[in-house]
């Protein structure tokens, strides 16, 4: 189809809406309510354009092409109807941004410097609305919303809880979940994927830097802090690095000069958790246990199993999260080892999760004390390395410590959906063989779409396996397990989109193309290491041999596996 | 009535049947209760937010429950101009609740309408199916006083 866009022709596909088309072309359209892959809602109007023989401007995220279409997107009337919007949401905004936790990273903001608003054209009444600060994991602040709804889309669409929805009509609008409720006593599972979503501050995570900073100052506290793998290639977007970039050594330096007492990586857990789960997976194929197992790293779908579907809580693993396991050993093996009293122990997880915080609280994780004191989000960590005066880019790298420092390549891939599958194939296949995968990379569970299919023949044993990401796509095969038609072994189970690399804790906003560059930066690293297999990490042998025993057990069951609570949806 | 032959009625998971079950469960409950709105969330598979959501979108829907009394105050143009606003402030006054609520004691509701069709006697209210007409506030209070007498007697 011709088009003319701007004066300039160009050719459009059948079906496609003037936004795709100005994407390509190169040409700029603030959005708001827009969200990729998502049904557009054109309820926001930042994004209209001039469309000849239209009698109104037209929202161009949802407004399909049609042959010999005249386009503007900046004339004046263009400009002038966006400036007005900006200039309406204002009104209903608190303006307090020097004190907004999205001060410098808002699209509101950054919208009003755009079109230059320089003055409150518009003042009236303003939505008084109560801030949620209840929940563990996310603050919600609903009089900054600007109910563009890619919060309510999100959750709705892509994660199938529905937590939230918008309410009331008109100006009386707000977003919340039922009953005015808090996010704390509804099925919320705290996956952050409305946070990393939201425009401006009206969602956030709830903030552990305070007590983490109180523990640093603390001379009585020992503060060992564990950092996991989607971390090390997200974190340098907040200090204007390439979305991908790899910055695990400087990380260790900023955690040490900020003031941690030790610096652990929780990809040696990753690569504990295989050993554990790879022998349970192995222990249920070989003994007519319950089956297909899902795997447990991700604690937002650990709450989406409880609320949603109690009745396959025993296909999961028992395997508690890595940075949960790593907590448990620093509590104990460590202590131990460095005599050391637990109780001054303060472990905290640097994580690219909202839920983790959550997690970290549940009262069975955790014997004398919790496995885990605080969990900071990637954004966290950017903020305290701002605050200690860091200049994060010029940092030399450095390394992490002894003995919950040493990793393989199976241990990154965790922080990609299908990696712990993959990481799990690799050393049951050394398990059961004796020997490496002939091809050690498994592409059929690697990329970003939703949902994986692979099977693979280990020795005779037939493995059906599938690796879902997003929560909506896990249903179909819970389903299945309920009426007891499953046809797979083994199931890895990633509440968020495209896995923990675009974690609700991760840079905002959500971005498919930064998170598919985060996932190239994992390969890279694990394609790079000398060791890919679990089963060659040898700080984890060395566990087994001094303290442990052999994986599943009994001790590896007291401090590494946990159980599962039947949850109400109400 | 229970609400249980309500749900009989309708095909269950089905989201499209969400207004008219709503409004039927209204209609013998007489407003939408939490416990109500839960059940129709599991019955047509819809998150409880969505309905929650569309049950406040529209004025239709009553999430409290009708005062036993219904008071109505005529807002209509002669009622207008004949006082009706302090007619509905001294009712407010009095009961102590804003148009559009109901006592805690569940005795008396206050709504507005744009007009009952009785301008002759304007300033006019209605309670439950009983017209008052030519109000002054001293009518008003001995008229709720009457009202709240009568409930006690109940």
């Amino acid at each position: 189809m011709r088009i003319t866009i701007n004066d300039k022709e160009c050719w459009a596909n059948p079906g496609e809406t003037i936004l795709t088309l100005a994407e390509r072309e190169g040409i700029k359209i603030p959005t708001l309510c827009y969200l990729k892959g998502l049904s557009p809602t054109g309820s926001c109007r930042i994004c209209v354009v001039e469309v000849e023989g239209q009698r109104n401007l037209v929202p161009s995220c949802a407004f399909p092409v049609y042959e010999g279409m005249k386009i503007k997107t900046n004339s004046p009337k263009v400009r002038r109807a966006r400036k007005t919007i900006i200039e309406l949401l204002i009104a209903n905004h608190p303006q307090d941004c020097l004190f907004c936790v999205r001060n410098g990273n808002c699209e509101l903001q950054s919208l009003a410097a755009e079109y230059g608003v320089q003055s409150l054209r518009y003042q009236g009444e303003r939505r008084v609305r109560k801030q949620d600060v209840a929940s563990p994991s996310i603050l919600r602040d609903p009089e900054k919303c600007i109910l563009c709804g890619r919060c309510v889309r999100i959750c709705h669409e892509v994660q199938n809880v529905g937590a939230i929805d918008i309410v009331e009509r008109g100006f009386k609008s707000y977003i919340t979940p039922a009953f005015n409720n808090s996010l704390n006593t509804i099925p919320c599972v705290f996956c952050g994927q409305c946070v990393v979503n939201c425009p401006v501050g009206a969602l956030s995570e709830k903030s552990h830097e305070k007590i983490v900073w109180n523990a640093i100052n603390d001379p009585k506290k020992h503060v060992v802090v564990q950092v996991a793998p989607a971390v090390r290639v997200a974190l340098g977007e907040e200090f204007g690095m390439e979305p991908g970039t790899v910055v695990t050594g400087k990380i260790v330096s900023a955690l040490r000069r900020i003031g941690f007492d030790t610096v652990f990586d929780t990809n040696f857990s990753a690569d504990l958790t295989i050993m554990e789960e790879a022998t349970e997976l192995l222990g249920r194929l070989n003994n007519g246990g319950v089956l297909p197992m899902l795997t447990s790293c991700s604690p937002g779908w650990i709450k989406y199993i409880e609320h949603f579907y109690p009745d396959c809580l025993k296909n999961l693993s028992t395997c508690k999260s890595p940075h949960e396991m790593q907590g448990a050993l620093i509590k104990s093996y460590y202590a131990e080892k460095k005599k050391i009293n637990p109780a001054d122990i303060f472990v905290v997880s640097i994580m690219p999760c909202t839920a983790k915080k959550y997690e970290a609280q549940r009262p069975e994780l955790g014997e004398d004390y919790q496995d885990v004191d605080a969990v900071l989000t990637t954004r966290e960590l950017a903020r305290m390395i701002k605050n200690a005066g860091i200049d994060f880019n010029k940092l030399n790298d450095d390394y992490f410590d002894d003995p919950l420092g040493e990793s393989t390549g199976a241990a990154v891939i965790f922080g990609s959906a299908g990696g712990v599958m993959e990481a799990a194939l690799r050393t049951a296949h050394y398990t059961l063989t004796g020997r490496e995968m002939d091809n050690i990379d498994f592409r059929p569970v690697r990329g970003l779409e939703g949902v994986k299919e692979a099977e693979i023949n280990i020795n005779g044993t037939c493995l059906r396996i599938a690796a879902v990401n997003g929560l909506k796509n896990i249903d179909h095969f819970l389903d299945q397990i309920k009426d007891g038609n499953s046809s797979y072994h083994f199931i890895e189970v990633m509440a968020c989109p495209g896995g923990c690399i675009n974690g609700g804790g991760q840079p905002l906003p959500s971005d498919p193309e930064k998170t598919e560059k985060r996932m190239q930066a994992i390969y890279k690293i694990d394609r790079e290491l000398p060791k890919r297999g679990s089963h060659q990490n040898e700080s984890v042998q060395r566990l087994y041999k001094e303290f442990l025993g052999e994986p599943n057990s009994h001790k590896a069951h007291e401090l590494l596996h946990t159980h599962y609570l039947r949850r109400d949806i109400e | 009535m229970d609400t249980k032959q309500i749900y009989e009625k309708y095909p269950a998971n089905d989201p499209s049947i969400l207004i008219p079950i709503l409004q039927e469960i209204q209609e013998t409950e007489g407003y939408l209760s939490e416990e109500e709105m839960q059940k129709v969330a599991g019955f047509t598979r819809l998150p409880v937010s969505r309905v929650y959501g569309v049950a406040t979108f529209y004025n239709q829907f009553r999430l409290q429950p009708l005062g036993e009394y219904v008071i109505r105050v005529c807002r209509g143009t002669a009622c207008h101009v004949k006082g009706s606003l302090d007619v509905l402030t001294t009712l407010e006054n009095e009961l102590g609740i804003k148009a559009g609520e109901t006592t805690k004691d569940l005795k008396f509701s206050l709504e507005t309408v744009a007009c009952i069709g009785a301008c002759s006697i304007a300033p006019v209210i209605s309670i439950n199916d009983e017209y008052h007409g030519h109000l002054t506030v001293k009518k008003i209070q001995k008229l709720l006083a009457s009202f709240r007498k009568k409930t006690k007697e109940d």
